[in-house]
């Protein structure tokens, strides 16, 4: 009796798989997709190689000074040279580890949410970051007290100034913004009408305008003789600014609270601050994450603005020497550099918030 | 210069509010902080802009590092202090600063109802015209039609309406947001001219990709005399800045500089003697130490190391003393006597 011996399967045909399948399914489906795929690739091609080989192949990463460079190629000499300026700005040279080693205790300060760590130390970790941190943090930088020598703020500059411009805004703004937040839908008239009359003026003016204001303006209100740091005065307006966003953003989670949590809170007879503290703001912040990173990325990137008022950021810095004589045109490798740093910093707090969305995940909807 | 509309009327608002204030005694002041604070332009090659290691450095930062050895002793005892174009006399007037030394453009207006005074010119400048070679135009005057790259909002747009109106001749303006950006629309073939004050249109020709491609024209059409300002209503105060820029250039006059500045305080010259301290009392009347001049000189120089250390022949920028050399020399600096 002949038994039924099945062929081994076959493998897909050779059109059908793999990278040449991926190919004519995604790239060549039909001959007008063929022809928009040679044409783009074409033109990508010419673009992409002479541009990898401006900055990487051709470009000149180590020497000495500008007649080491090549022309027509990247000079990242300049970067390099200028690589302290554009970190610390005027930042006196041989006290540059005091803001070095606050960036540090900020790093730990951030990095517990991707450590699987007691409840308990992450939480103290977090108000060590609210609080602690941006004390120390000061008395590092500016110093003048425990004998470090004092260093005034308009030497502080680059990288570490948009740092800190950014990292105070978003931490002091955040707790004005719940505040104004939960005023709005207050039912006291008096602070709700206070609440929306902040909230919609600084959200009309345009920051460019407040930090104008604050750096030319202010001054010549303020009584004869009295002056106040213009570091100062740009990080008020920034955070006032940025206070009236994050409360629409607080907001918005407030309202997506169901009606029934409101409720059951005062069922239990809890008091109005501890309803808000216990029920309702846990569960509306967690909504809003997304939004506050949203904001947050913004405002760094609107740190650059202060550039307008004479304070050198890592943008302002950059700016400030790309003039120079004695470096043949830097400008591209100049703002490079600087869209270089940006983009790691905001995907760096793009993937963080993702991080915290994730870990305070308790979904029960799906 | 980036003197803008916006400053105006800010600087009017500012008037109102400090109409006839003083603040007087700034010597006193700069004496017991210790410190000249000293505002500057935020990047500008040769006059103030941040070196490789983040130091000052340039022509006005020089005036500043003066004032500073005259009155503190040493030249780097000054707090600079970046500001914008547009902040730049509220920062005076609001007394966050006690000297602005930010090419600054010495004017009627400025001089008079902003409630400062100009103590004097470190730089002559002007505006002129950066034109491509190929072009093959030699004067300012056969420009007739020609794409002009320039600044918006600066004293520099108007003075180029201004120069081809007077001339009957059009021309079309490309505006751009900063020199920068204007050199690189001239770079890009996007206009035939570019024009700005000749100090800047040195150090942008260097920025070029062929700087050997373009030239500048001899025809200046505006006066730019840039110097150090300082709040109204404080004389003391006036005098000292003044009259150390005066010492820098009557040192140069008198040959001394940096180095041989000790061996001139054992010269039999009186008018030396006078600058270095060793006869009169210079000093003295004007509230500082008798021989304020040496720490000057031997810690910044004459004005002519200024220049040359700055803006000279052997810097990038490259600039020739022109109008800034001295009336012996053909130049129109000159400084009232030390006496």
């Amino acid at each position: 009796m002949a038994t039924h011996q099945p062929l081994p399967n076959q493998p897909a045909p050779v059109t059908q798989r793999g990278v040449i399948r991926w190919l004519r399914a995604n790239l060549f489906s039909s001959w007008i997709n063929g022809l928009v795929t040679l044409v783009v690739g074409y033109y990508l091609l010419t673009m992409l190689i002479p541009l990898i080989d401006w900055a990487f192949i051709g470009a000149v990463f180590t020497g000495d000074g500008v007649d080491a460079c090549r022309p027509g190629k990247a000079c990242w000499i300049f970067v390099e040279e200028r690589f302290g300026f554009f970190m610390y700005g005027f930042y006196p040279e041989a006290l540059r580890w005091r803001p070095t080693l606050a960036f540090a205790l900020f790093a730990l300060a951030v990095v517990p949410p991707f450590l699987p760590l007691p409840g308990r130390l992450r939480r103290s970790v977090a108000i060590f970051g609210l609080t602690g941190l941006p004390v120390g943090g000061y008395i590092l930088i500016a110093g003048g007290v425990f004998g470090l020598e004092s260093v005034d703020t308009s030497q502080w500059g680059g990288l570490m100034l948009t740092l800190i411009l950014a990292y105070v805004g978003i931490i002091a703004a955040l707790p004005i913004g719940v505040a104004l937040a939960l005023g709005r839908r207050s039912e006291m008239p008096v602070i709700r009408g206070i609440c929306v009359i902040f909230i919609e003026f600084w959200r009309a003016v345009p920051l460019i305008t407040i930090l104008f204001m604050a750096s030319v303006m202010l001054p010549l209100f303020l009584p004869e003789g009295v002056t106040f740091d213009k570091l100062m005065r740009a990080l008020i307006g920034i955070t006032l600014f940025q206070a009236a966003y994050m409360a629409e953003v607080v907001r918005g989670g407030l309202q997506a609270i169901p009606k029934g949590q409101y409720e059951a809170a005062e069922a239990l007879g809890l008091g109005y601050w501890r309803r808000m503290r216990l029920i309702i703001l846990p569960q509306a912040l967690k909504i809003v994450v997304p939004g506050i990173a949203n904001t947050v990325i913004s405002l760094f990137k609107d740190t650059t603005l202060v550039l307008i008022i004479g304070l050198f950021d890592l943008l302002g810095a950059v700016k400030s020497t790309l003039s120079d004589p004695a470096w043949n045109n830097v400008m591209a490798e100049g703002y490079l550099f600087v869209a270089f740093c940006f983009w790691v910093f905001c995907f760096g707090m793009s993937r963080y918030s993702h991080r915290i969305e994730k870990q305070l995940d308790t979904d029960h909807r799906q | 210069m980036n003197k803008t509309i916006i400053t105006m009327g800010l600087a009017a608002t500012g008037l109102l509010a400090f109409a006839g204030s003083t603040q007087a005694a700034t010597l006193q002041d700069v004496q017991d902080a210790g410190e000249l604070r000293c505002g500057v332009s935020n990047g500008l090659p040769g006059f103030s802009q941040p070196d490789s290691s983040g130091n000052w450095a340039g022509i006005d930062v020089d005036t500043c590092r003066a004032v500073a050895a005259a009155v503190l002793g040493d030249a780097d005892a000054v707090e600079f202090i970046p500001l914008t174009a547009a902040e730049r006399f509220t920062a005076l007037q609001s007394g966050e600063i006690d000297v602005l030394s930010r090419n600054t453009t010495w004017t009627t207006t400025r001089d008079a109802s902003l409630g400062l005074n100009f103590t004097g010119t470190n730089y002559y400048d002007g505006q002129g015209f950066l034109i491509k070679t190929a072009l093959g135009v030699d004067s300012a005057y056969d420009l007739d039609g020609a794409a002009v790259c320039t600044q918006a909002g600066t004293t520099t747009e108007l003075n180029l309406a201004d120069f081809f109106r007077a001339n009957d001749m059009e021309y079309e303006a490309v505006v751009f947001d900063t020199s920068e950006a204007s050199a690189q629309g001239f770079d890009n073939n996007r206009c035939d001219v570019l024009t700005s004050d000749t100090s800047q249109l040195a150090a942008l020709k260097t920025q070029l990709t062929d700087p050997d491609s373009a030239e500048i024209l001899p025809e200046i059409i505006s006066k730019e005399p840039l110097g150090p300002v300082v709040r109204q209503g404080d004389d003391e105060w006036f005098n000292v800045v003044k009259w150390v820029l005066f010492g820098q250039i009557n040192a140069e006059e008198y040959g001394i500089t940096s180095d041989n500045v000790e061996e001139m305080e054992s010269s039999d010259n009186p008018s030396v003697q006078r600058i270095v301290g060793t006869s009169g009392n210079m000093g003295e009347i004007l509230g500082l130490d008798d021989d304020f001049m040496v720490d000057v000189i031997s810690q910044v120089g004459n004005y002519g190391e200024m220049f040359e250390r700055n803006v000279g022949p052997d810097t990038p920028l490259g600039l020739n003393r022109g109008n800034n050399a001295l009336w012996t020399d053909g130049g129109i600096l000159y400084a009232p006597p030390f006496r």
